[in-house]
């Protein structure tokens, strides 16, 4: 919209400007002189109002620069409203949640090289089951034979695909080189020639994935098809706007370049009159037209306008319509609303609201509601939808509807449905058979719209039928394979790991020949995309199967003669065996290394490259073992760098890197002398991969134990330091992690003194990011060598680069921060002559206007307040003290938190009693931040009173404490648990320094408020009170407050009882005959809520007077516990169930015993099966205990089975 | 559902736990664990297992021994099942 404005105000200045002849300075000149002419007069007005809103920037090919230059032109845009209050309506039916639908699908997020598995012929037969008994070839079905000769084919298409296209490339560009002049008949009449012409240009595919594409671009057919997305399988690399444009503009350079809609408009009423005839525009179309932005028919603009004053024109000569196809998509843009009003009739009404909302049934017969369905659902549940006579339906047919129903069910509906319908398809998976099942749900998965959710539901499907079909599944071996195959590569790791298992239990149901068979024509397929997802399948395979089992295929794959793609894809499944299987190579290693090994003389340099990886892989899965595997390949490695440059030199380093770490220290040095000039030299290497490899591989070299610091130092520093403690290191995230990485590791071996002395200087380089890394480094070095290494020029140096630095950072972030507290702390006393320095730095941002920086000068003092006492100067100390007071005032909740914090470490390190501020006046100061709402402030001062009430609480009198317990209540509902804590104990702390009865008084009136979660910590700070001030101040008051005829203050007061047993442990014992009358009330209560909390009290004091002679009391309680044995609701149930095995310890297990008995054998079984689980838990605790309570059943002894237990009847 | 669960947590703690029992166990079982019960109790206690040894006049191992084997079927075969 204020693009329309721009574009209003711009034609009224360039009226002004034709009207003046003159243009003023800043304003547009008069423009499209080109179109209209050089007379001004006609093309004034705006003929048209905008109909299209977007639609003018898609056509002028969105060029930004074009927006800019407006923008720049115009400075009258500064008074236009806002850009999204301009916006607001202009799109009525934009739907904004339909991106995100979009998102949701797994397809349209998916990289081109992922959607190439839509590419692979899933294939429609069946394929013959070698090993099933009795196999007979029956019709339609696929053998091994067949599979190896279609792959034949394939490659065979493959080669001579390539070389028409390769001819036709020739001879497009001799036809370009010879006739310039005719381009722009070429532009006119649509043949495939400079369609190819840009496929190549803007397609093209390194050779090998140019090969796996399918376009067949020769016929113009093929281009028809290329628009809709859904036809052309090939994978496309996205189109940029840019490219459609300097094809067209090559093709017709004379072509008008930008195309305002001025000229549009009467071209295409114009074309529609002569619609038959030149201009086959609109007829060409192939997708459906909007009925907004149709063209106008005749009699429409015969209505509309006037017959006299108006005529209709010849289109201009040198005026080309559109006819590239993807041109005109983005000319045509999908419904734009709000353009213009328009009458509507009932119809079109009608068919635009159908349009809209298509009609998607949720209610299916023999389905019921499902949670959503789609479009797409529609055509391929289409069977289903309408209620069909089942009975003329045959069996097959019938079937095949059941199954639909339930994939509908499992796919698109409720959770309980899914259920289900998921357990229905798992137990009736072998009367449907393999192929009725995995025709129907291969395809869906298949679906270009699958959503996560539906992926995974279905993945789960295969999983559980899979198990139910066992060896049934063979002849979908390989159908199954290319659908699953997909997930091992997808991005989400569930996914993939989904996929494992699919994979991993087909092959155990099919057995390791039969996958073998089946995926073998897949190891050298042209496409490499196919050959990637089968070498994942294959080690999955090998880690369900076996390795030993797979190792002799893998010898024969990875020697192959034949083809070069087939060891490559046998080294690359080496790979991934050893990436995935981790550790469990090692039994296997030599024979996986031997497999390999020929790789890395082979003549293909693709081979080369992938063995060395595989040998990474392995290294890396075998260390720190199994050096004396790799013994071959040593020596071709290490004379493979000298041959290799790029691609091929990063593998190699990358698989020396890795095998370095294995070997014993005596050999370790002289293998890294050898790889040293060779890293050396790719030190320099402009390609970010390499510089990756380089730096893990120094990174690894330093951290064998063979290599010495004095090696490093001399050979490996100073290029190291020179060609990666540069700038530009630390602008890219990852390299400077790794950079930082690699040097700690460097420090590791030579030495403190050494790499910060290098680095040392770079504290005050004058960009900020490496500033940051060297920070991070010294850190990180210090952190972990300490500093006693650094000698006193180098601390001052150190030391003046931390405070410039610190002063000098513009983004306050933790890593200044930590590196300064870490060395400062590291350096300890010897900081003592800087800390006036570093406190005045601290005091002066402690004043800084950004609040960041307030908040990271008081994070600092926290970290410094320890190092500053130690070094003695108080005086400091108590100066940061009272500047901090003075800032309590921070309006910033972050700040303030920070400073709080800060307040507390000095009072920790000062004592309470040499704190300067004085707590008397702190604490006061304190308790209105009480009523900060801010997560972080809560925390800060809720840790300072607690710390304060736990130390220091006799400087702030009791009223003052009294004030505070009435903040903290609030406190008591926050939502992080640190707070909750936090002010629990702080209650116990207040509870002790000034008498439990006060502190209580207000913790029980908390027991009458609403939110339960308030109330739960009123219960725990209680018993907490019980606790440090000795339960008969509380147990009293609680029993009191019980009287209360409220249940919320009744269930609190239980709770807290609860509590309190819990926490006092034996002491509880003298409190048994005071809590059992309240006890016999609430174990019989109605309420059972009232008998769950009663039940735990039980629980606890039982627990804690076990052996302490109160058994009278607790048979008392297991009486009137006993009855709510029969409860149904879990958690009383639980509770009971705990109370009474908390019984079988007060008791003894005998006493349990008996009451089981009753119930064993009861008719009823509901009885039985309750009295069973309580026998089986007593009998869990108490199993040897209990053979002395069984009873005597000799009585029931018969001539075949005698009970009596004689061993007990042996008297001496 | 409910039942179901229940029923596989009981089977679960069966397979975990030899001599728990279920709502439908017989006298037979139930006596025949109990016999186990004892048996293993009595070779677990030391003074318990010199006891019966002195009583029976033979030596420790002996009487571990038998006590081991006649847990085979301490009560006997079991009844015989009824054809339903």
């Amino acid at each position: 919209m204020a693009q329309e404005a721009e574009e209003i105000k711009q034609l009224q200045q360039a009226r002004k400007a034709a009207t003046k002849d003159k243009v003023a300075l800043g304003k547009t000149g008069g423009y499209d002189q080109e179109i209209y002419g050089g007379g001004r007069k006609k093309s004034d007005y705006v003929r048209e109002l905008p109909m299209d809103m977007d639609g003018e920037r898609e056509e002028d090919g969105g060029d930004s620069d074009e927006e800019g230059s407006s923008r720049k032109a115009n400075p009258l845009d500064a008074y236009s409203a806002p850009q999204h209050l301009l916006n607001e309506f202009v799109d009525d039916d934009h739907d904004p949640l339909a991106e995100r639908a979009k998102s949701r699908q797994i397809a349209s997020r998916q990289s081109d090289y992922h959607l190439r598995r839509f590419d692979r012929d899933v294939g429609s037969g069946k394929v013959v089951d070698p090993f099933a008994q009795g196999a007979d070839g029956a019709q339609g079905e696929v053998g091994y034979k067949e599979a190896m000769r279609r792959a034949e084919i394939e490659r065979e298409e493959e080669r001579v695909r390539r070389l028409i296209e390769a001819k036709e490339k020739q001879a497009q560009e001799e036809a370009k080189s010879g006739k310039v002049d005719e381009n722009g008949k070429a532009s006119v009449a649509p043949d495939a020639t400079p369609r190819i012409g840009r496929k190549r240009r803007w397609d093209v595919v390194a050779p090998d994935a140019a090969g796996t594409s399918t376009t067949t671009a020769t016929s113009t057919e093929t281009k028809a098809q290329a628009d809709g997305w859904s036809v052309d399988a090939t994978p496309r690399k996205r189109r940029s706007r840019w490219d459609e444009t300097p094809v067209a503009g090559g093709a017709a350079p004379d072509e008008t370049p930008k195309r305002s809609r001025w000229d549009q408009t009467p071209v295409i009423a114009d074309a529609t009159n002569g619609q038959t005839d030149a201009l086959p525009t609109a007829v060409e179309t192939p997708y459906p037209i909007d009925p907004r932005n149709r063209f106008m028919t005749d009699e429409e603009l015969n209505t509309l306008l006037p017959s006299e004053g108006y005529k209709i024109v010849e289109p201009p000569a040198e005026y080309a319509p559109i006819r590239t196809p993807a041109r005109k998509m983005m000319a045509t843009p999908t419904p734009v609303g709000g353009g213009g009003f328009m009458m509507q009739d009932e119809a079109s009404a009608r068919a635009m609201a159908e349009d809209m909302v298509p009609d998607l049934p949720t209610d299916i017969p023999g389905v019921g509601q499902l949670a959503f369905f789609k479009a797409e659902d529609q055509t391929f549940f289409k069977k289903i939808l309408n209620e069909d006579d089942e009975s003329e339906l045959s069996v097959d047919e019938i079937k095949e509807r059941k199954i639909m129903r339930l994939l509908l069910k499992i796919k698109n509906g409720t959770a309980p449905m899914r259920k289900t319908a998921l357990r229905r398809i798992t137990d009736q998976a072998r009367e449907f058979g393999a192929g009725p099942l995995f025709d129907k749900i291969l395809p869906l998965l298949m679906e270009r719209t699958l959503e996560d959710q539906e992926r995974h539901l279905l993945v789960k499907v295969i999983d559980r039928v899979l198990y139910k079909l066992d060896d049934l599944v063979r002849p979908y071996v390989h159908r199954i394979l290319v659908v699953i195959e997909p997930l091992l590569i997808d991005e989400d790791y569930y996914a993939r790991v989904e996929g494992r298992e699919i994979i991993s239990n087909l092959s155990k149901a099919a057995g390791l020949a039969h996958m073998i068979s089946t995926m073998r024509p897949d190891i050298d397929h042209v496409d490499e995309y196919v050959r990637n997802t089968t070498a994942r399948a294959f080690s999955v395979v090998a880690s369900a199967l076996g390795i030993p089992a797979l190792l002799p295929f893998l010898k024969a794959v990875c020697r192959s003669k034949k083809s070069w793609q087939a060891r490559h894809t046998g080294i690359r499944i080496i790979q991934q065996i050893a990436i995935m299987m981790g550790c469990a190579v090692l039994p296997h290693l030599k024979n996986l290394v031997d497999c390999v090994e020929k790789g890395l003389e082979d003549d293909q340099q693709k081979v080369k490259t992938m063995t060395a990886l595989a040998l990474a892989a392995l290294a890396e899965a075998a260390a720190p073992y199994g050096i004396e595997s790799f013994e071959n390949v040593l020596k071709p490695l290490w004379i493979g760098i000298r041959q290799h440059r790029g691609k091929g030199l990063a593998a190699f380093l990358k698989a020396i890197g890795f095998i370095i770490p294995l070997m014993d220290s005596d050999s370790t040095l002289y293998f890294v002398k050898e790889v040293t000039p060779t890293l050396i030299r790719e030190f320099q290497s402009a390609d970010e991969e390499m510089k990756k490899i380089v730096l893990k591989v120094v990174k690894q070299c330093a951290a064998t134990d063979g290599v010495t610091g004095q090696f490093l130092k001399e050979e490996l520093l100073p290029e190291y330091f020179k060609n990666f403690w540069v700038r530009r290191m630390a602008l890219d995230r990852r390299n400077y992690r790794q950079v930082v990485e690699t040097t700690v590791e460097l420090a590791q071996k030579t030495g403190v003194t050494e790499v910060v002395g290098r680095i040392v200087n770079e504290l005050k380089d004058e960009s900020e990011p490496f500033r940051k890394m060297v920070m991070e480094t010294i850190q990180k070095v210090i952190a972990s060598l300490g500093s006693a290494d650094i000698d006193e020029r180098l601390e001052v140096q150190l030391i003046d680069g931390l405070i410039y630095a610190f002063q000098e950072q513009t983004i306050e972030d933790n890593v200044m921060l930590d590196g300064v507290g870490t060395v400062v702390n590291a350096l300890g006393m010897r900081v003592k002559p800087y800390l006036t320095q570093i406190v005045s730095t601290i005091l002066w941002r402690l004043n800084n206007k950004n609040a960041k920086t307030r908040q990271q000068a008081a994070d600092l003092t926290t970290k410094l307040a320890l190092v500053i006492k130690q070094c003695g100067e108080d005086a400091l100390l108590s100066k940061l003290g009272v500047v901090l007071f003075e800032q309590l005032g921070e309006e910033f909740p972050e700040a303030l938190a920070s400073i709080i914090s800060a307040e507390t470490a000095i009072a920790n390190v000062v004592g309470m009693t040499q704190m300067n501020p004085p707590i008397k006046d702190l604490l006061p100061r304190m308790t209105p931040i009480l009523r900060n709402r801010h997560e972080k402030v809560q925390e800060a001062s809720i840790n300072l009173i607690g710390r304060i009430a736990d130390n220091g609480s006799e400087f702030v009198s009791p009223k003052e404490w009294m004030r505070i317990c009435f903040e903290m209540l609030d406190l008591l509902k926050a939502h992080k648990k640190a707070i909750r804590r936090a002010s629990v104990n702080s209650f116990g702390y207040i509870a002790r320094a000034i008498g439990p009865s006060d502190v209580l008084q207000v913790l029980l009136t908390n027991l009458r408020v609403s939110e339960r979660q308030s109330r739960v910590c009123s219960t725990i700070a209680i018993a907490i009170v019980a606790e440090t001030c000795g339960p008969f101040t509380t147990i009293p008051a609680i029993l009191n407050e019980y009287r209360t005829p409220e249940l919320n203050v009744r269930n609190g007061c239980l709770k807290a009882l609860s509590w309190v047993f819990e926490y006092i442990g034996e002491m509880s014992k003298d409190y048994v005959y005071s809590v059992i009358g309240c006890l016999d009330d609430a174990l019989t209560d109605r309420d059972h809520v009232h008998r769950q909390t009663a039940a735990s009290i039980v629980k606890h004091l039982a627990l804690g007077t076990a052996g302490l002679g109160q058994e009278d009391s607790m048979q008392h309680l297991l009486n009137l516990v006993w009855p709510n044995i029969f409860e149904t609701s879990p958690h009383v149930i639980n509770s009971v169930f705990e109370a009474i095995e908390a019984m079988r310890v007060a008791l003894g297990p005998g006493i349990l015993f008996q009451y089981t008995l009753q119930g064993i054998f009861h008719p009823a079984r509901k009885v039985r099966e309750v009295y069973v689980k309580m026998y089986n838990t007593n009998y869990l605790g108490a199993q040897d205990a209990l053979v002395a309570y069984y009873p005597d059943l000799s009585e029931f002894s018969d001539e075949r089975n005698d009970y009596r237990r004689h061993d007990l009847y042996t008297f001496i | 559902m409910a039942a179901d669960l229940r029923q596989s947590q009981l089977e679960h703690l069966h397979s975990r736990y030899v001599g728990t029992i279920h709502p439908d166990i017989n006298k037979y079982d139930w006596l025949t664990n109990q016999h186990r019960d004892t048996s293993a109790s009595i070779i677990g206690h030391p003074p318990l297992h010199s006891y019966m040894a002195l009583a029976d006049g033979e030596s420790k191992a002996r009487v571990k021994f038998e006590l081991c084997e006649r847990m085979l079927q301490p009560c006997g075969p079991p009844p015989e099942k009824e054809e339903d």
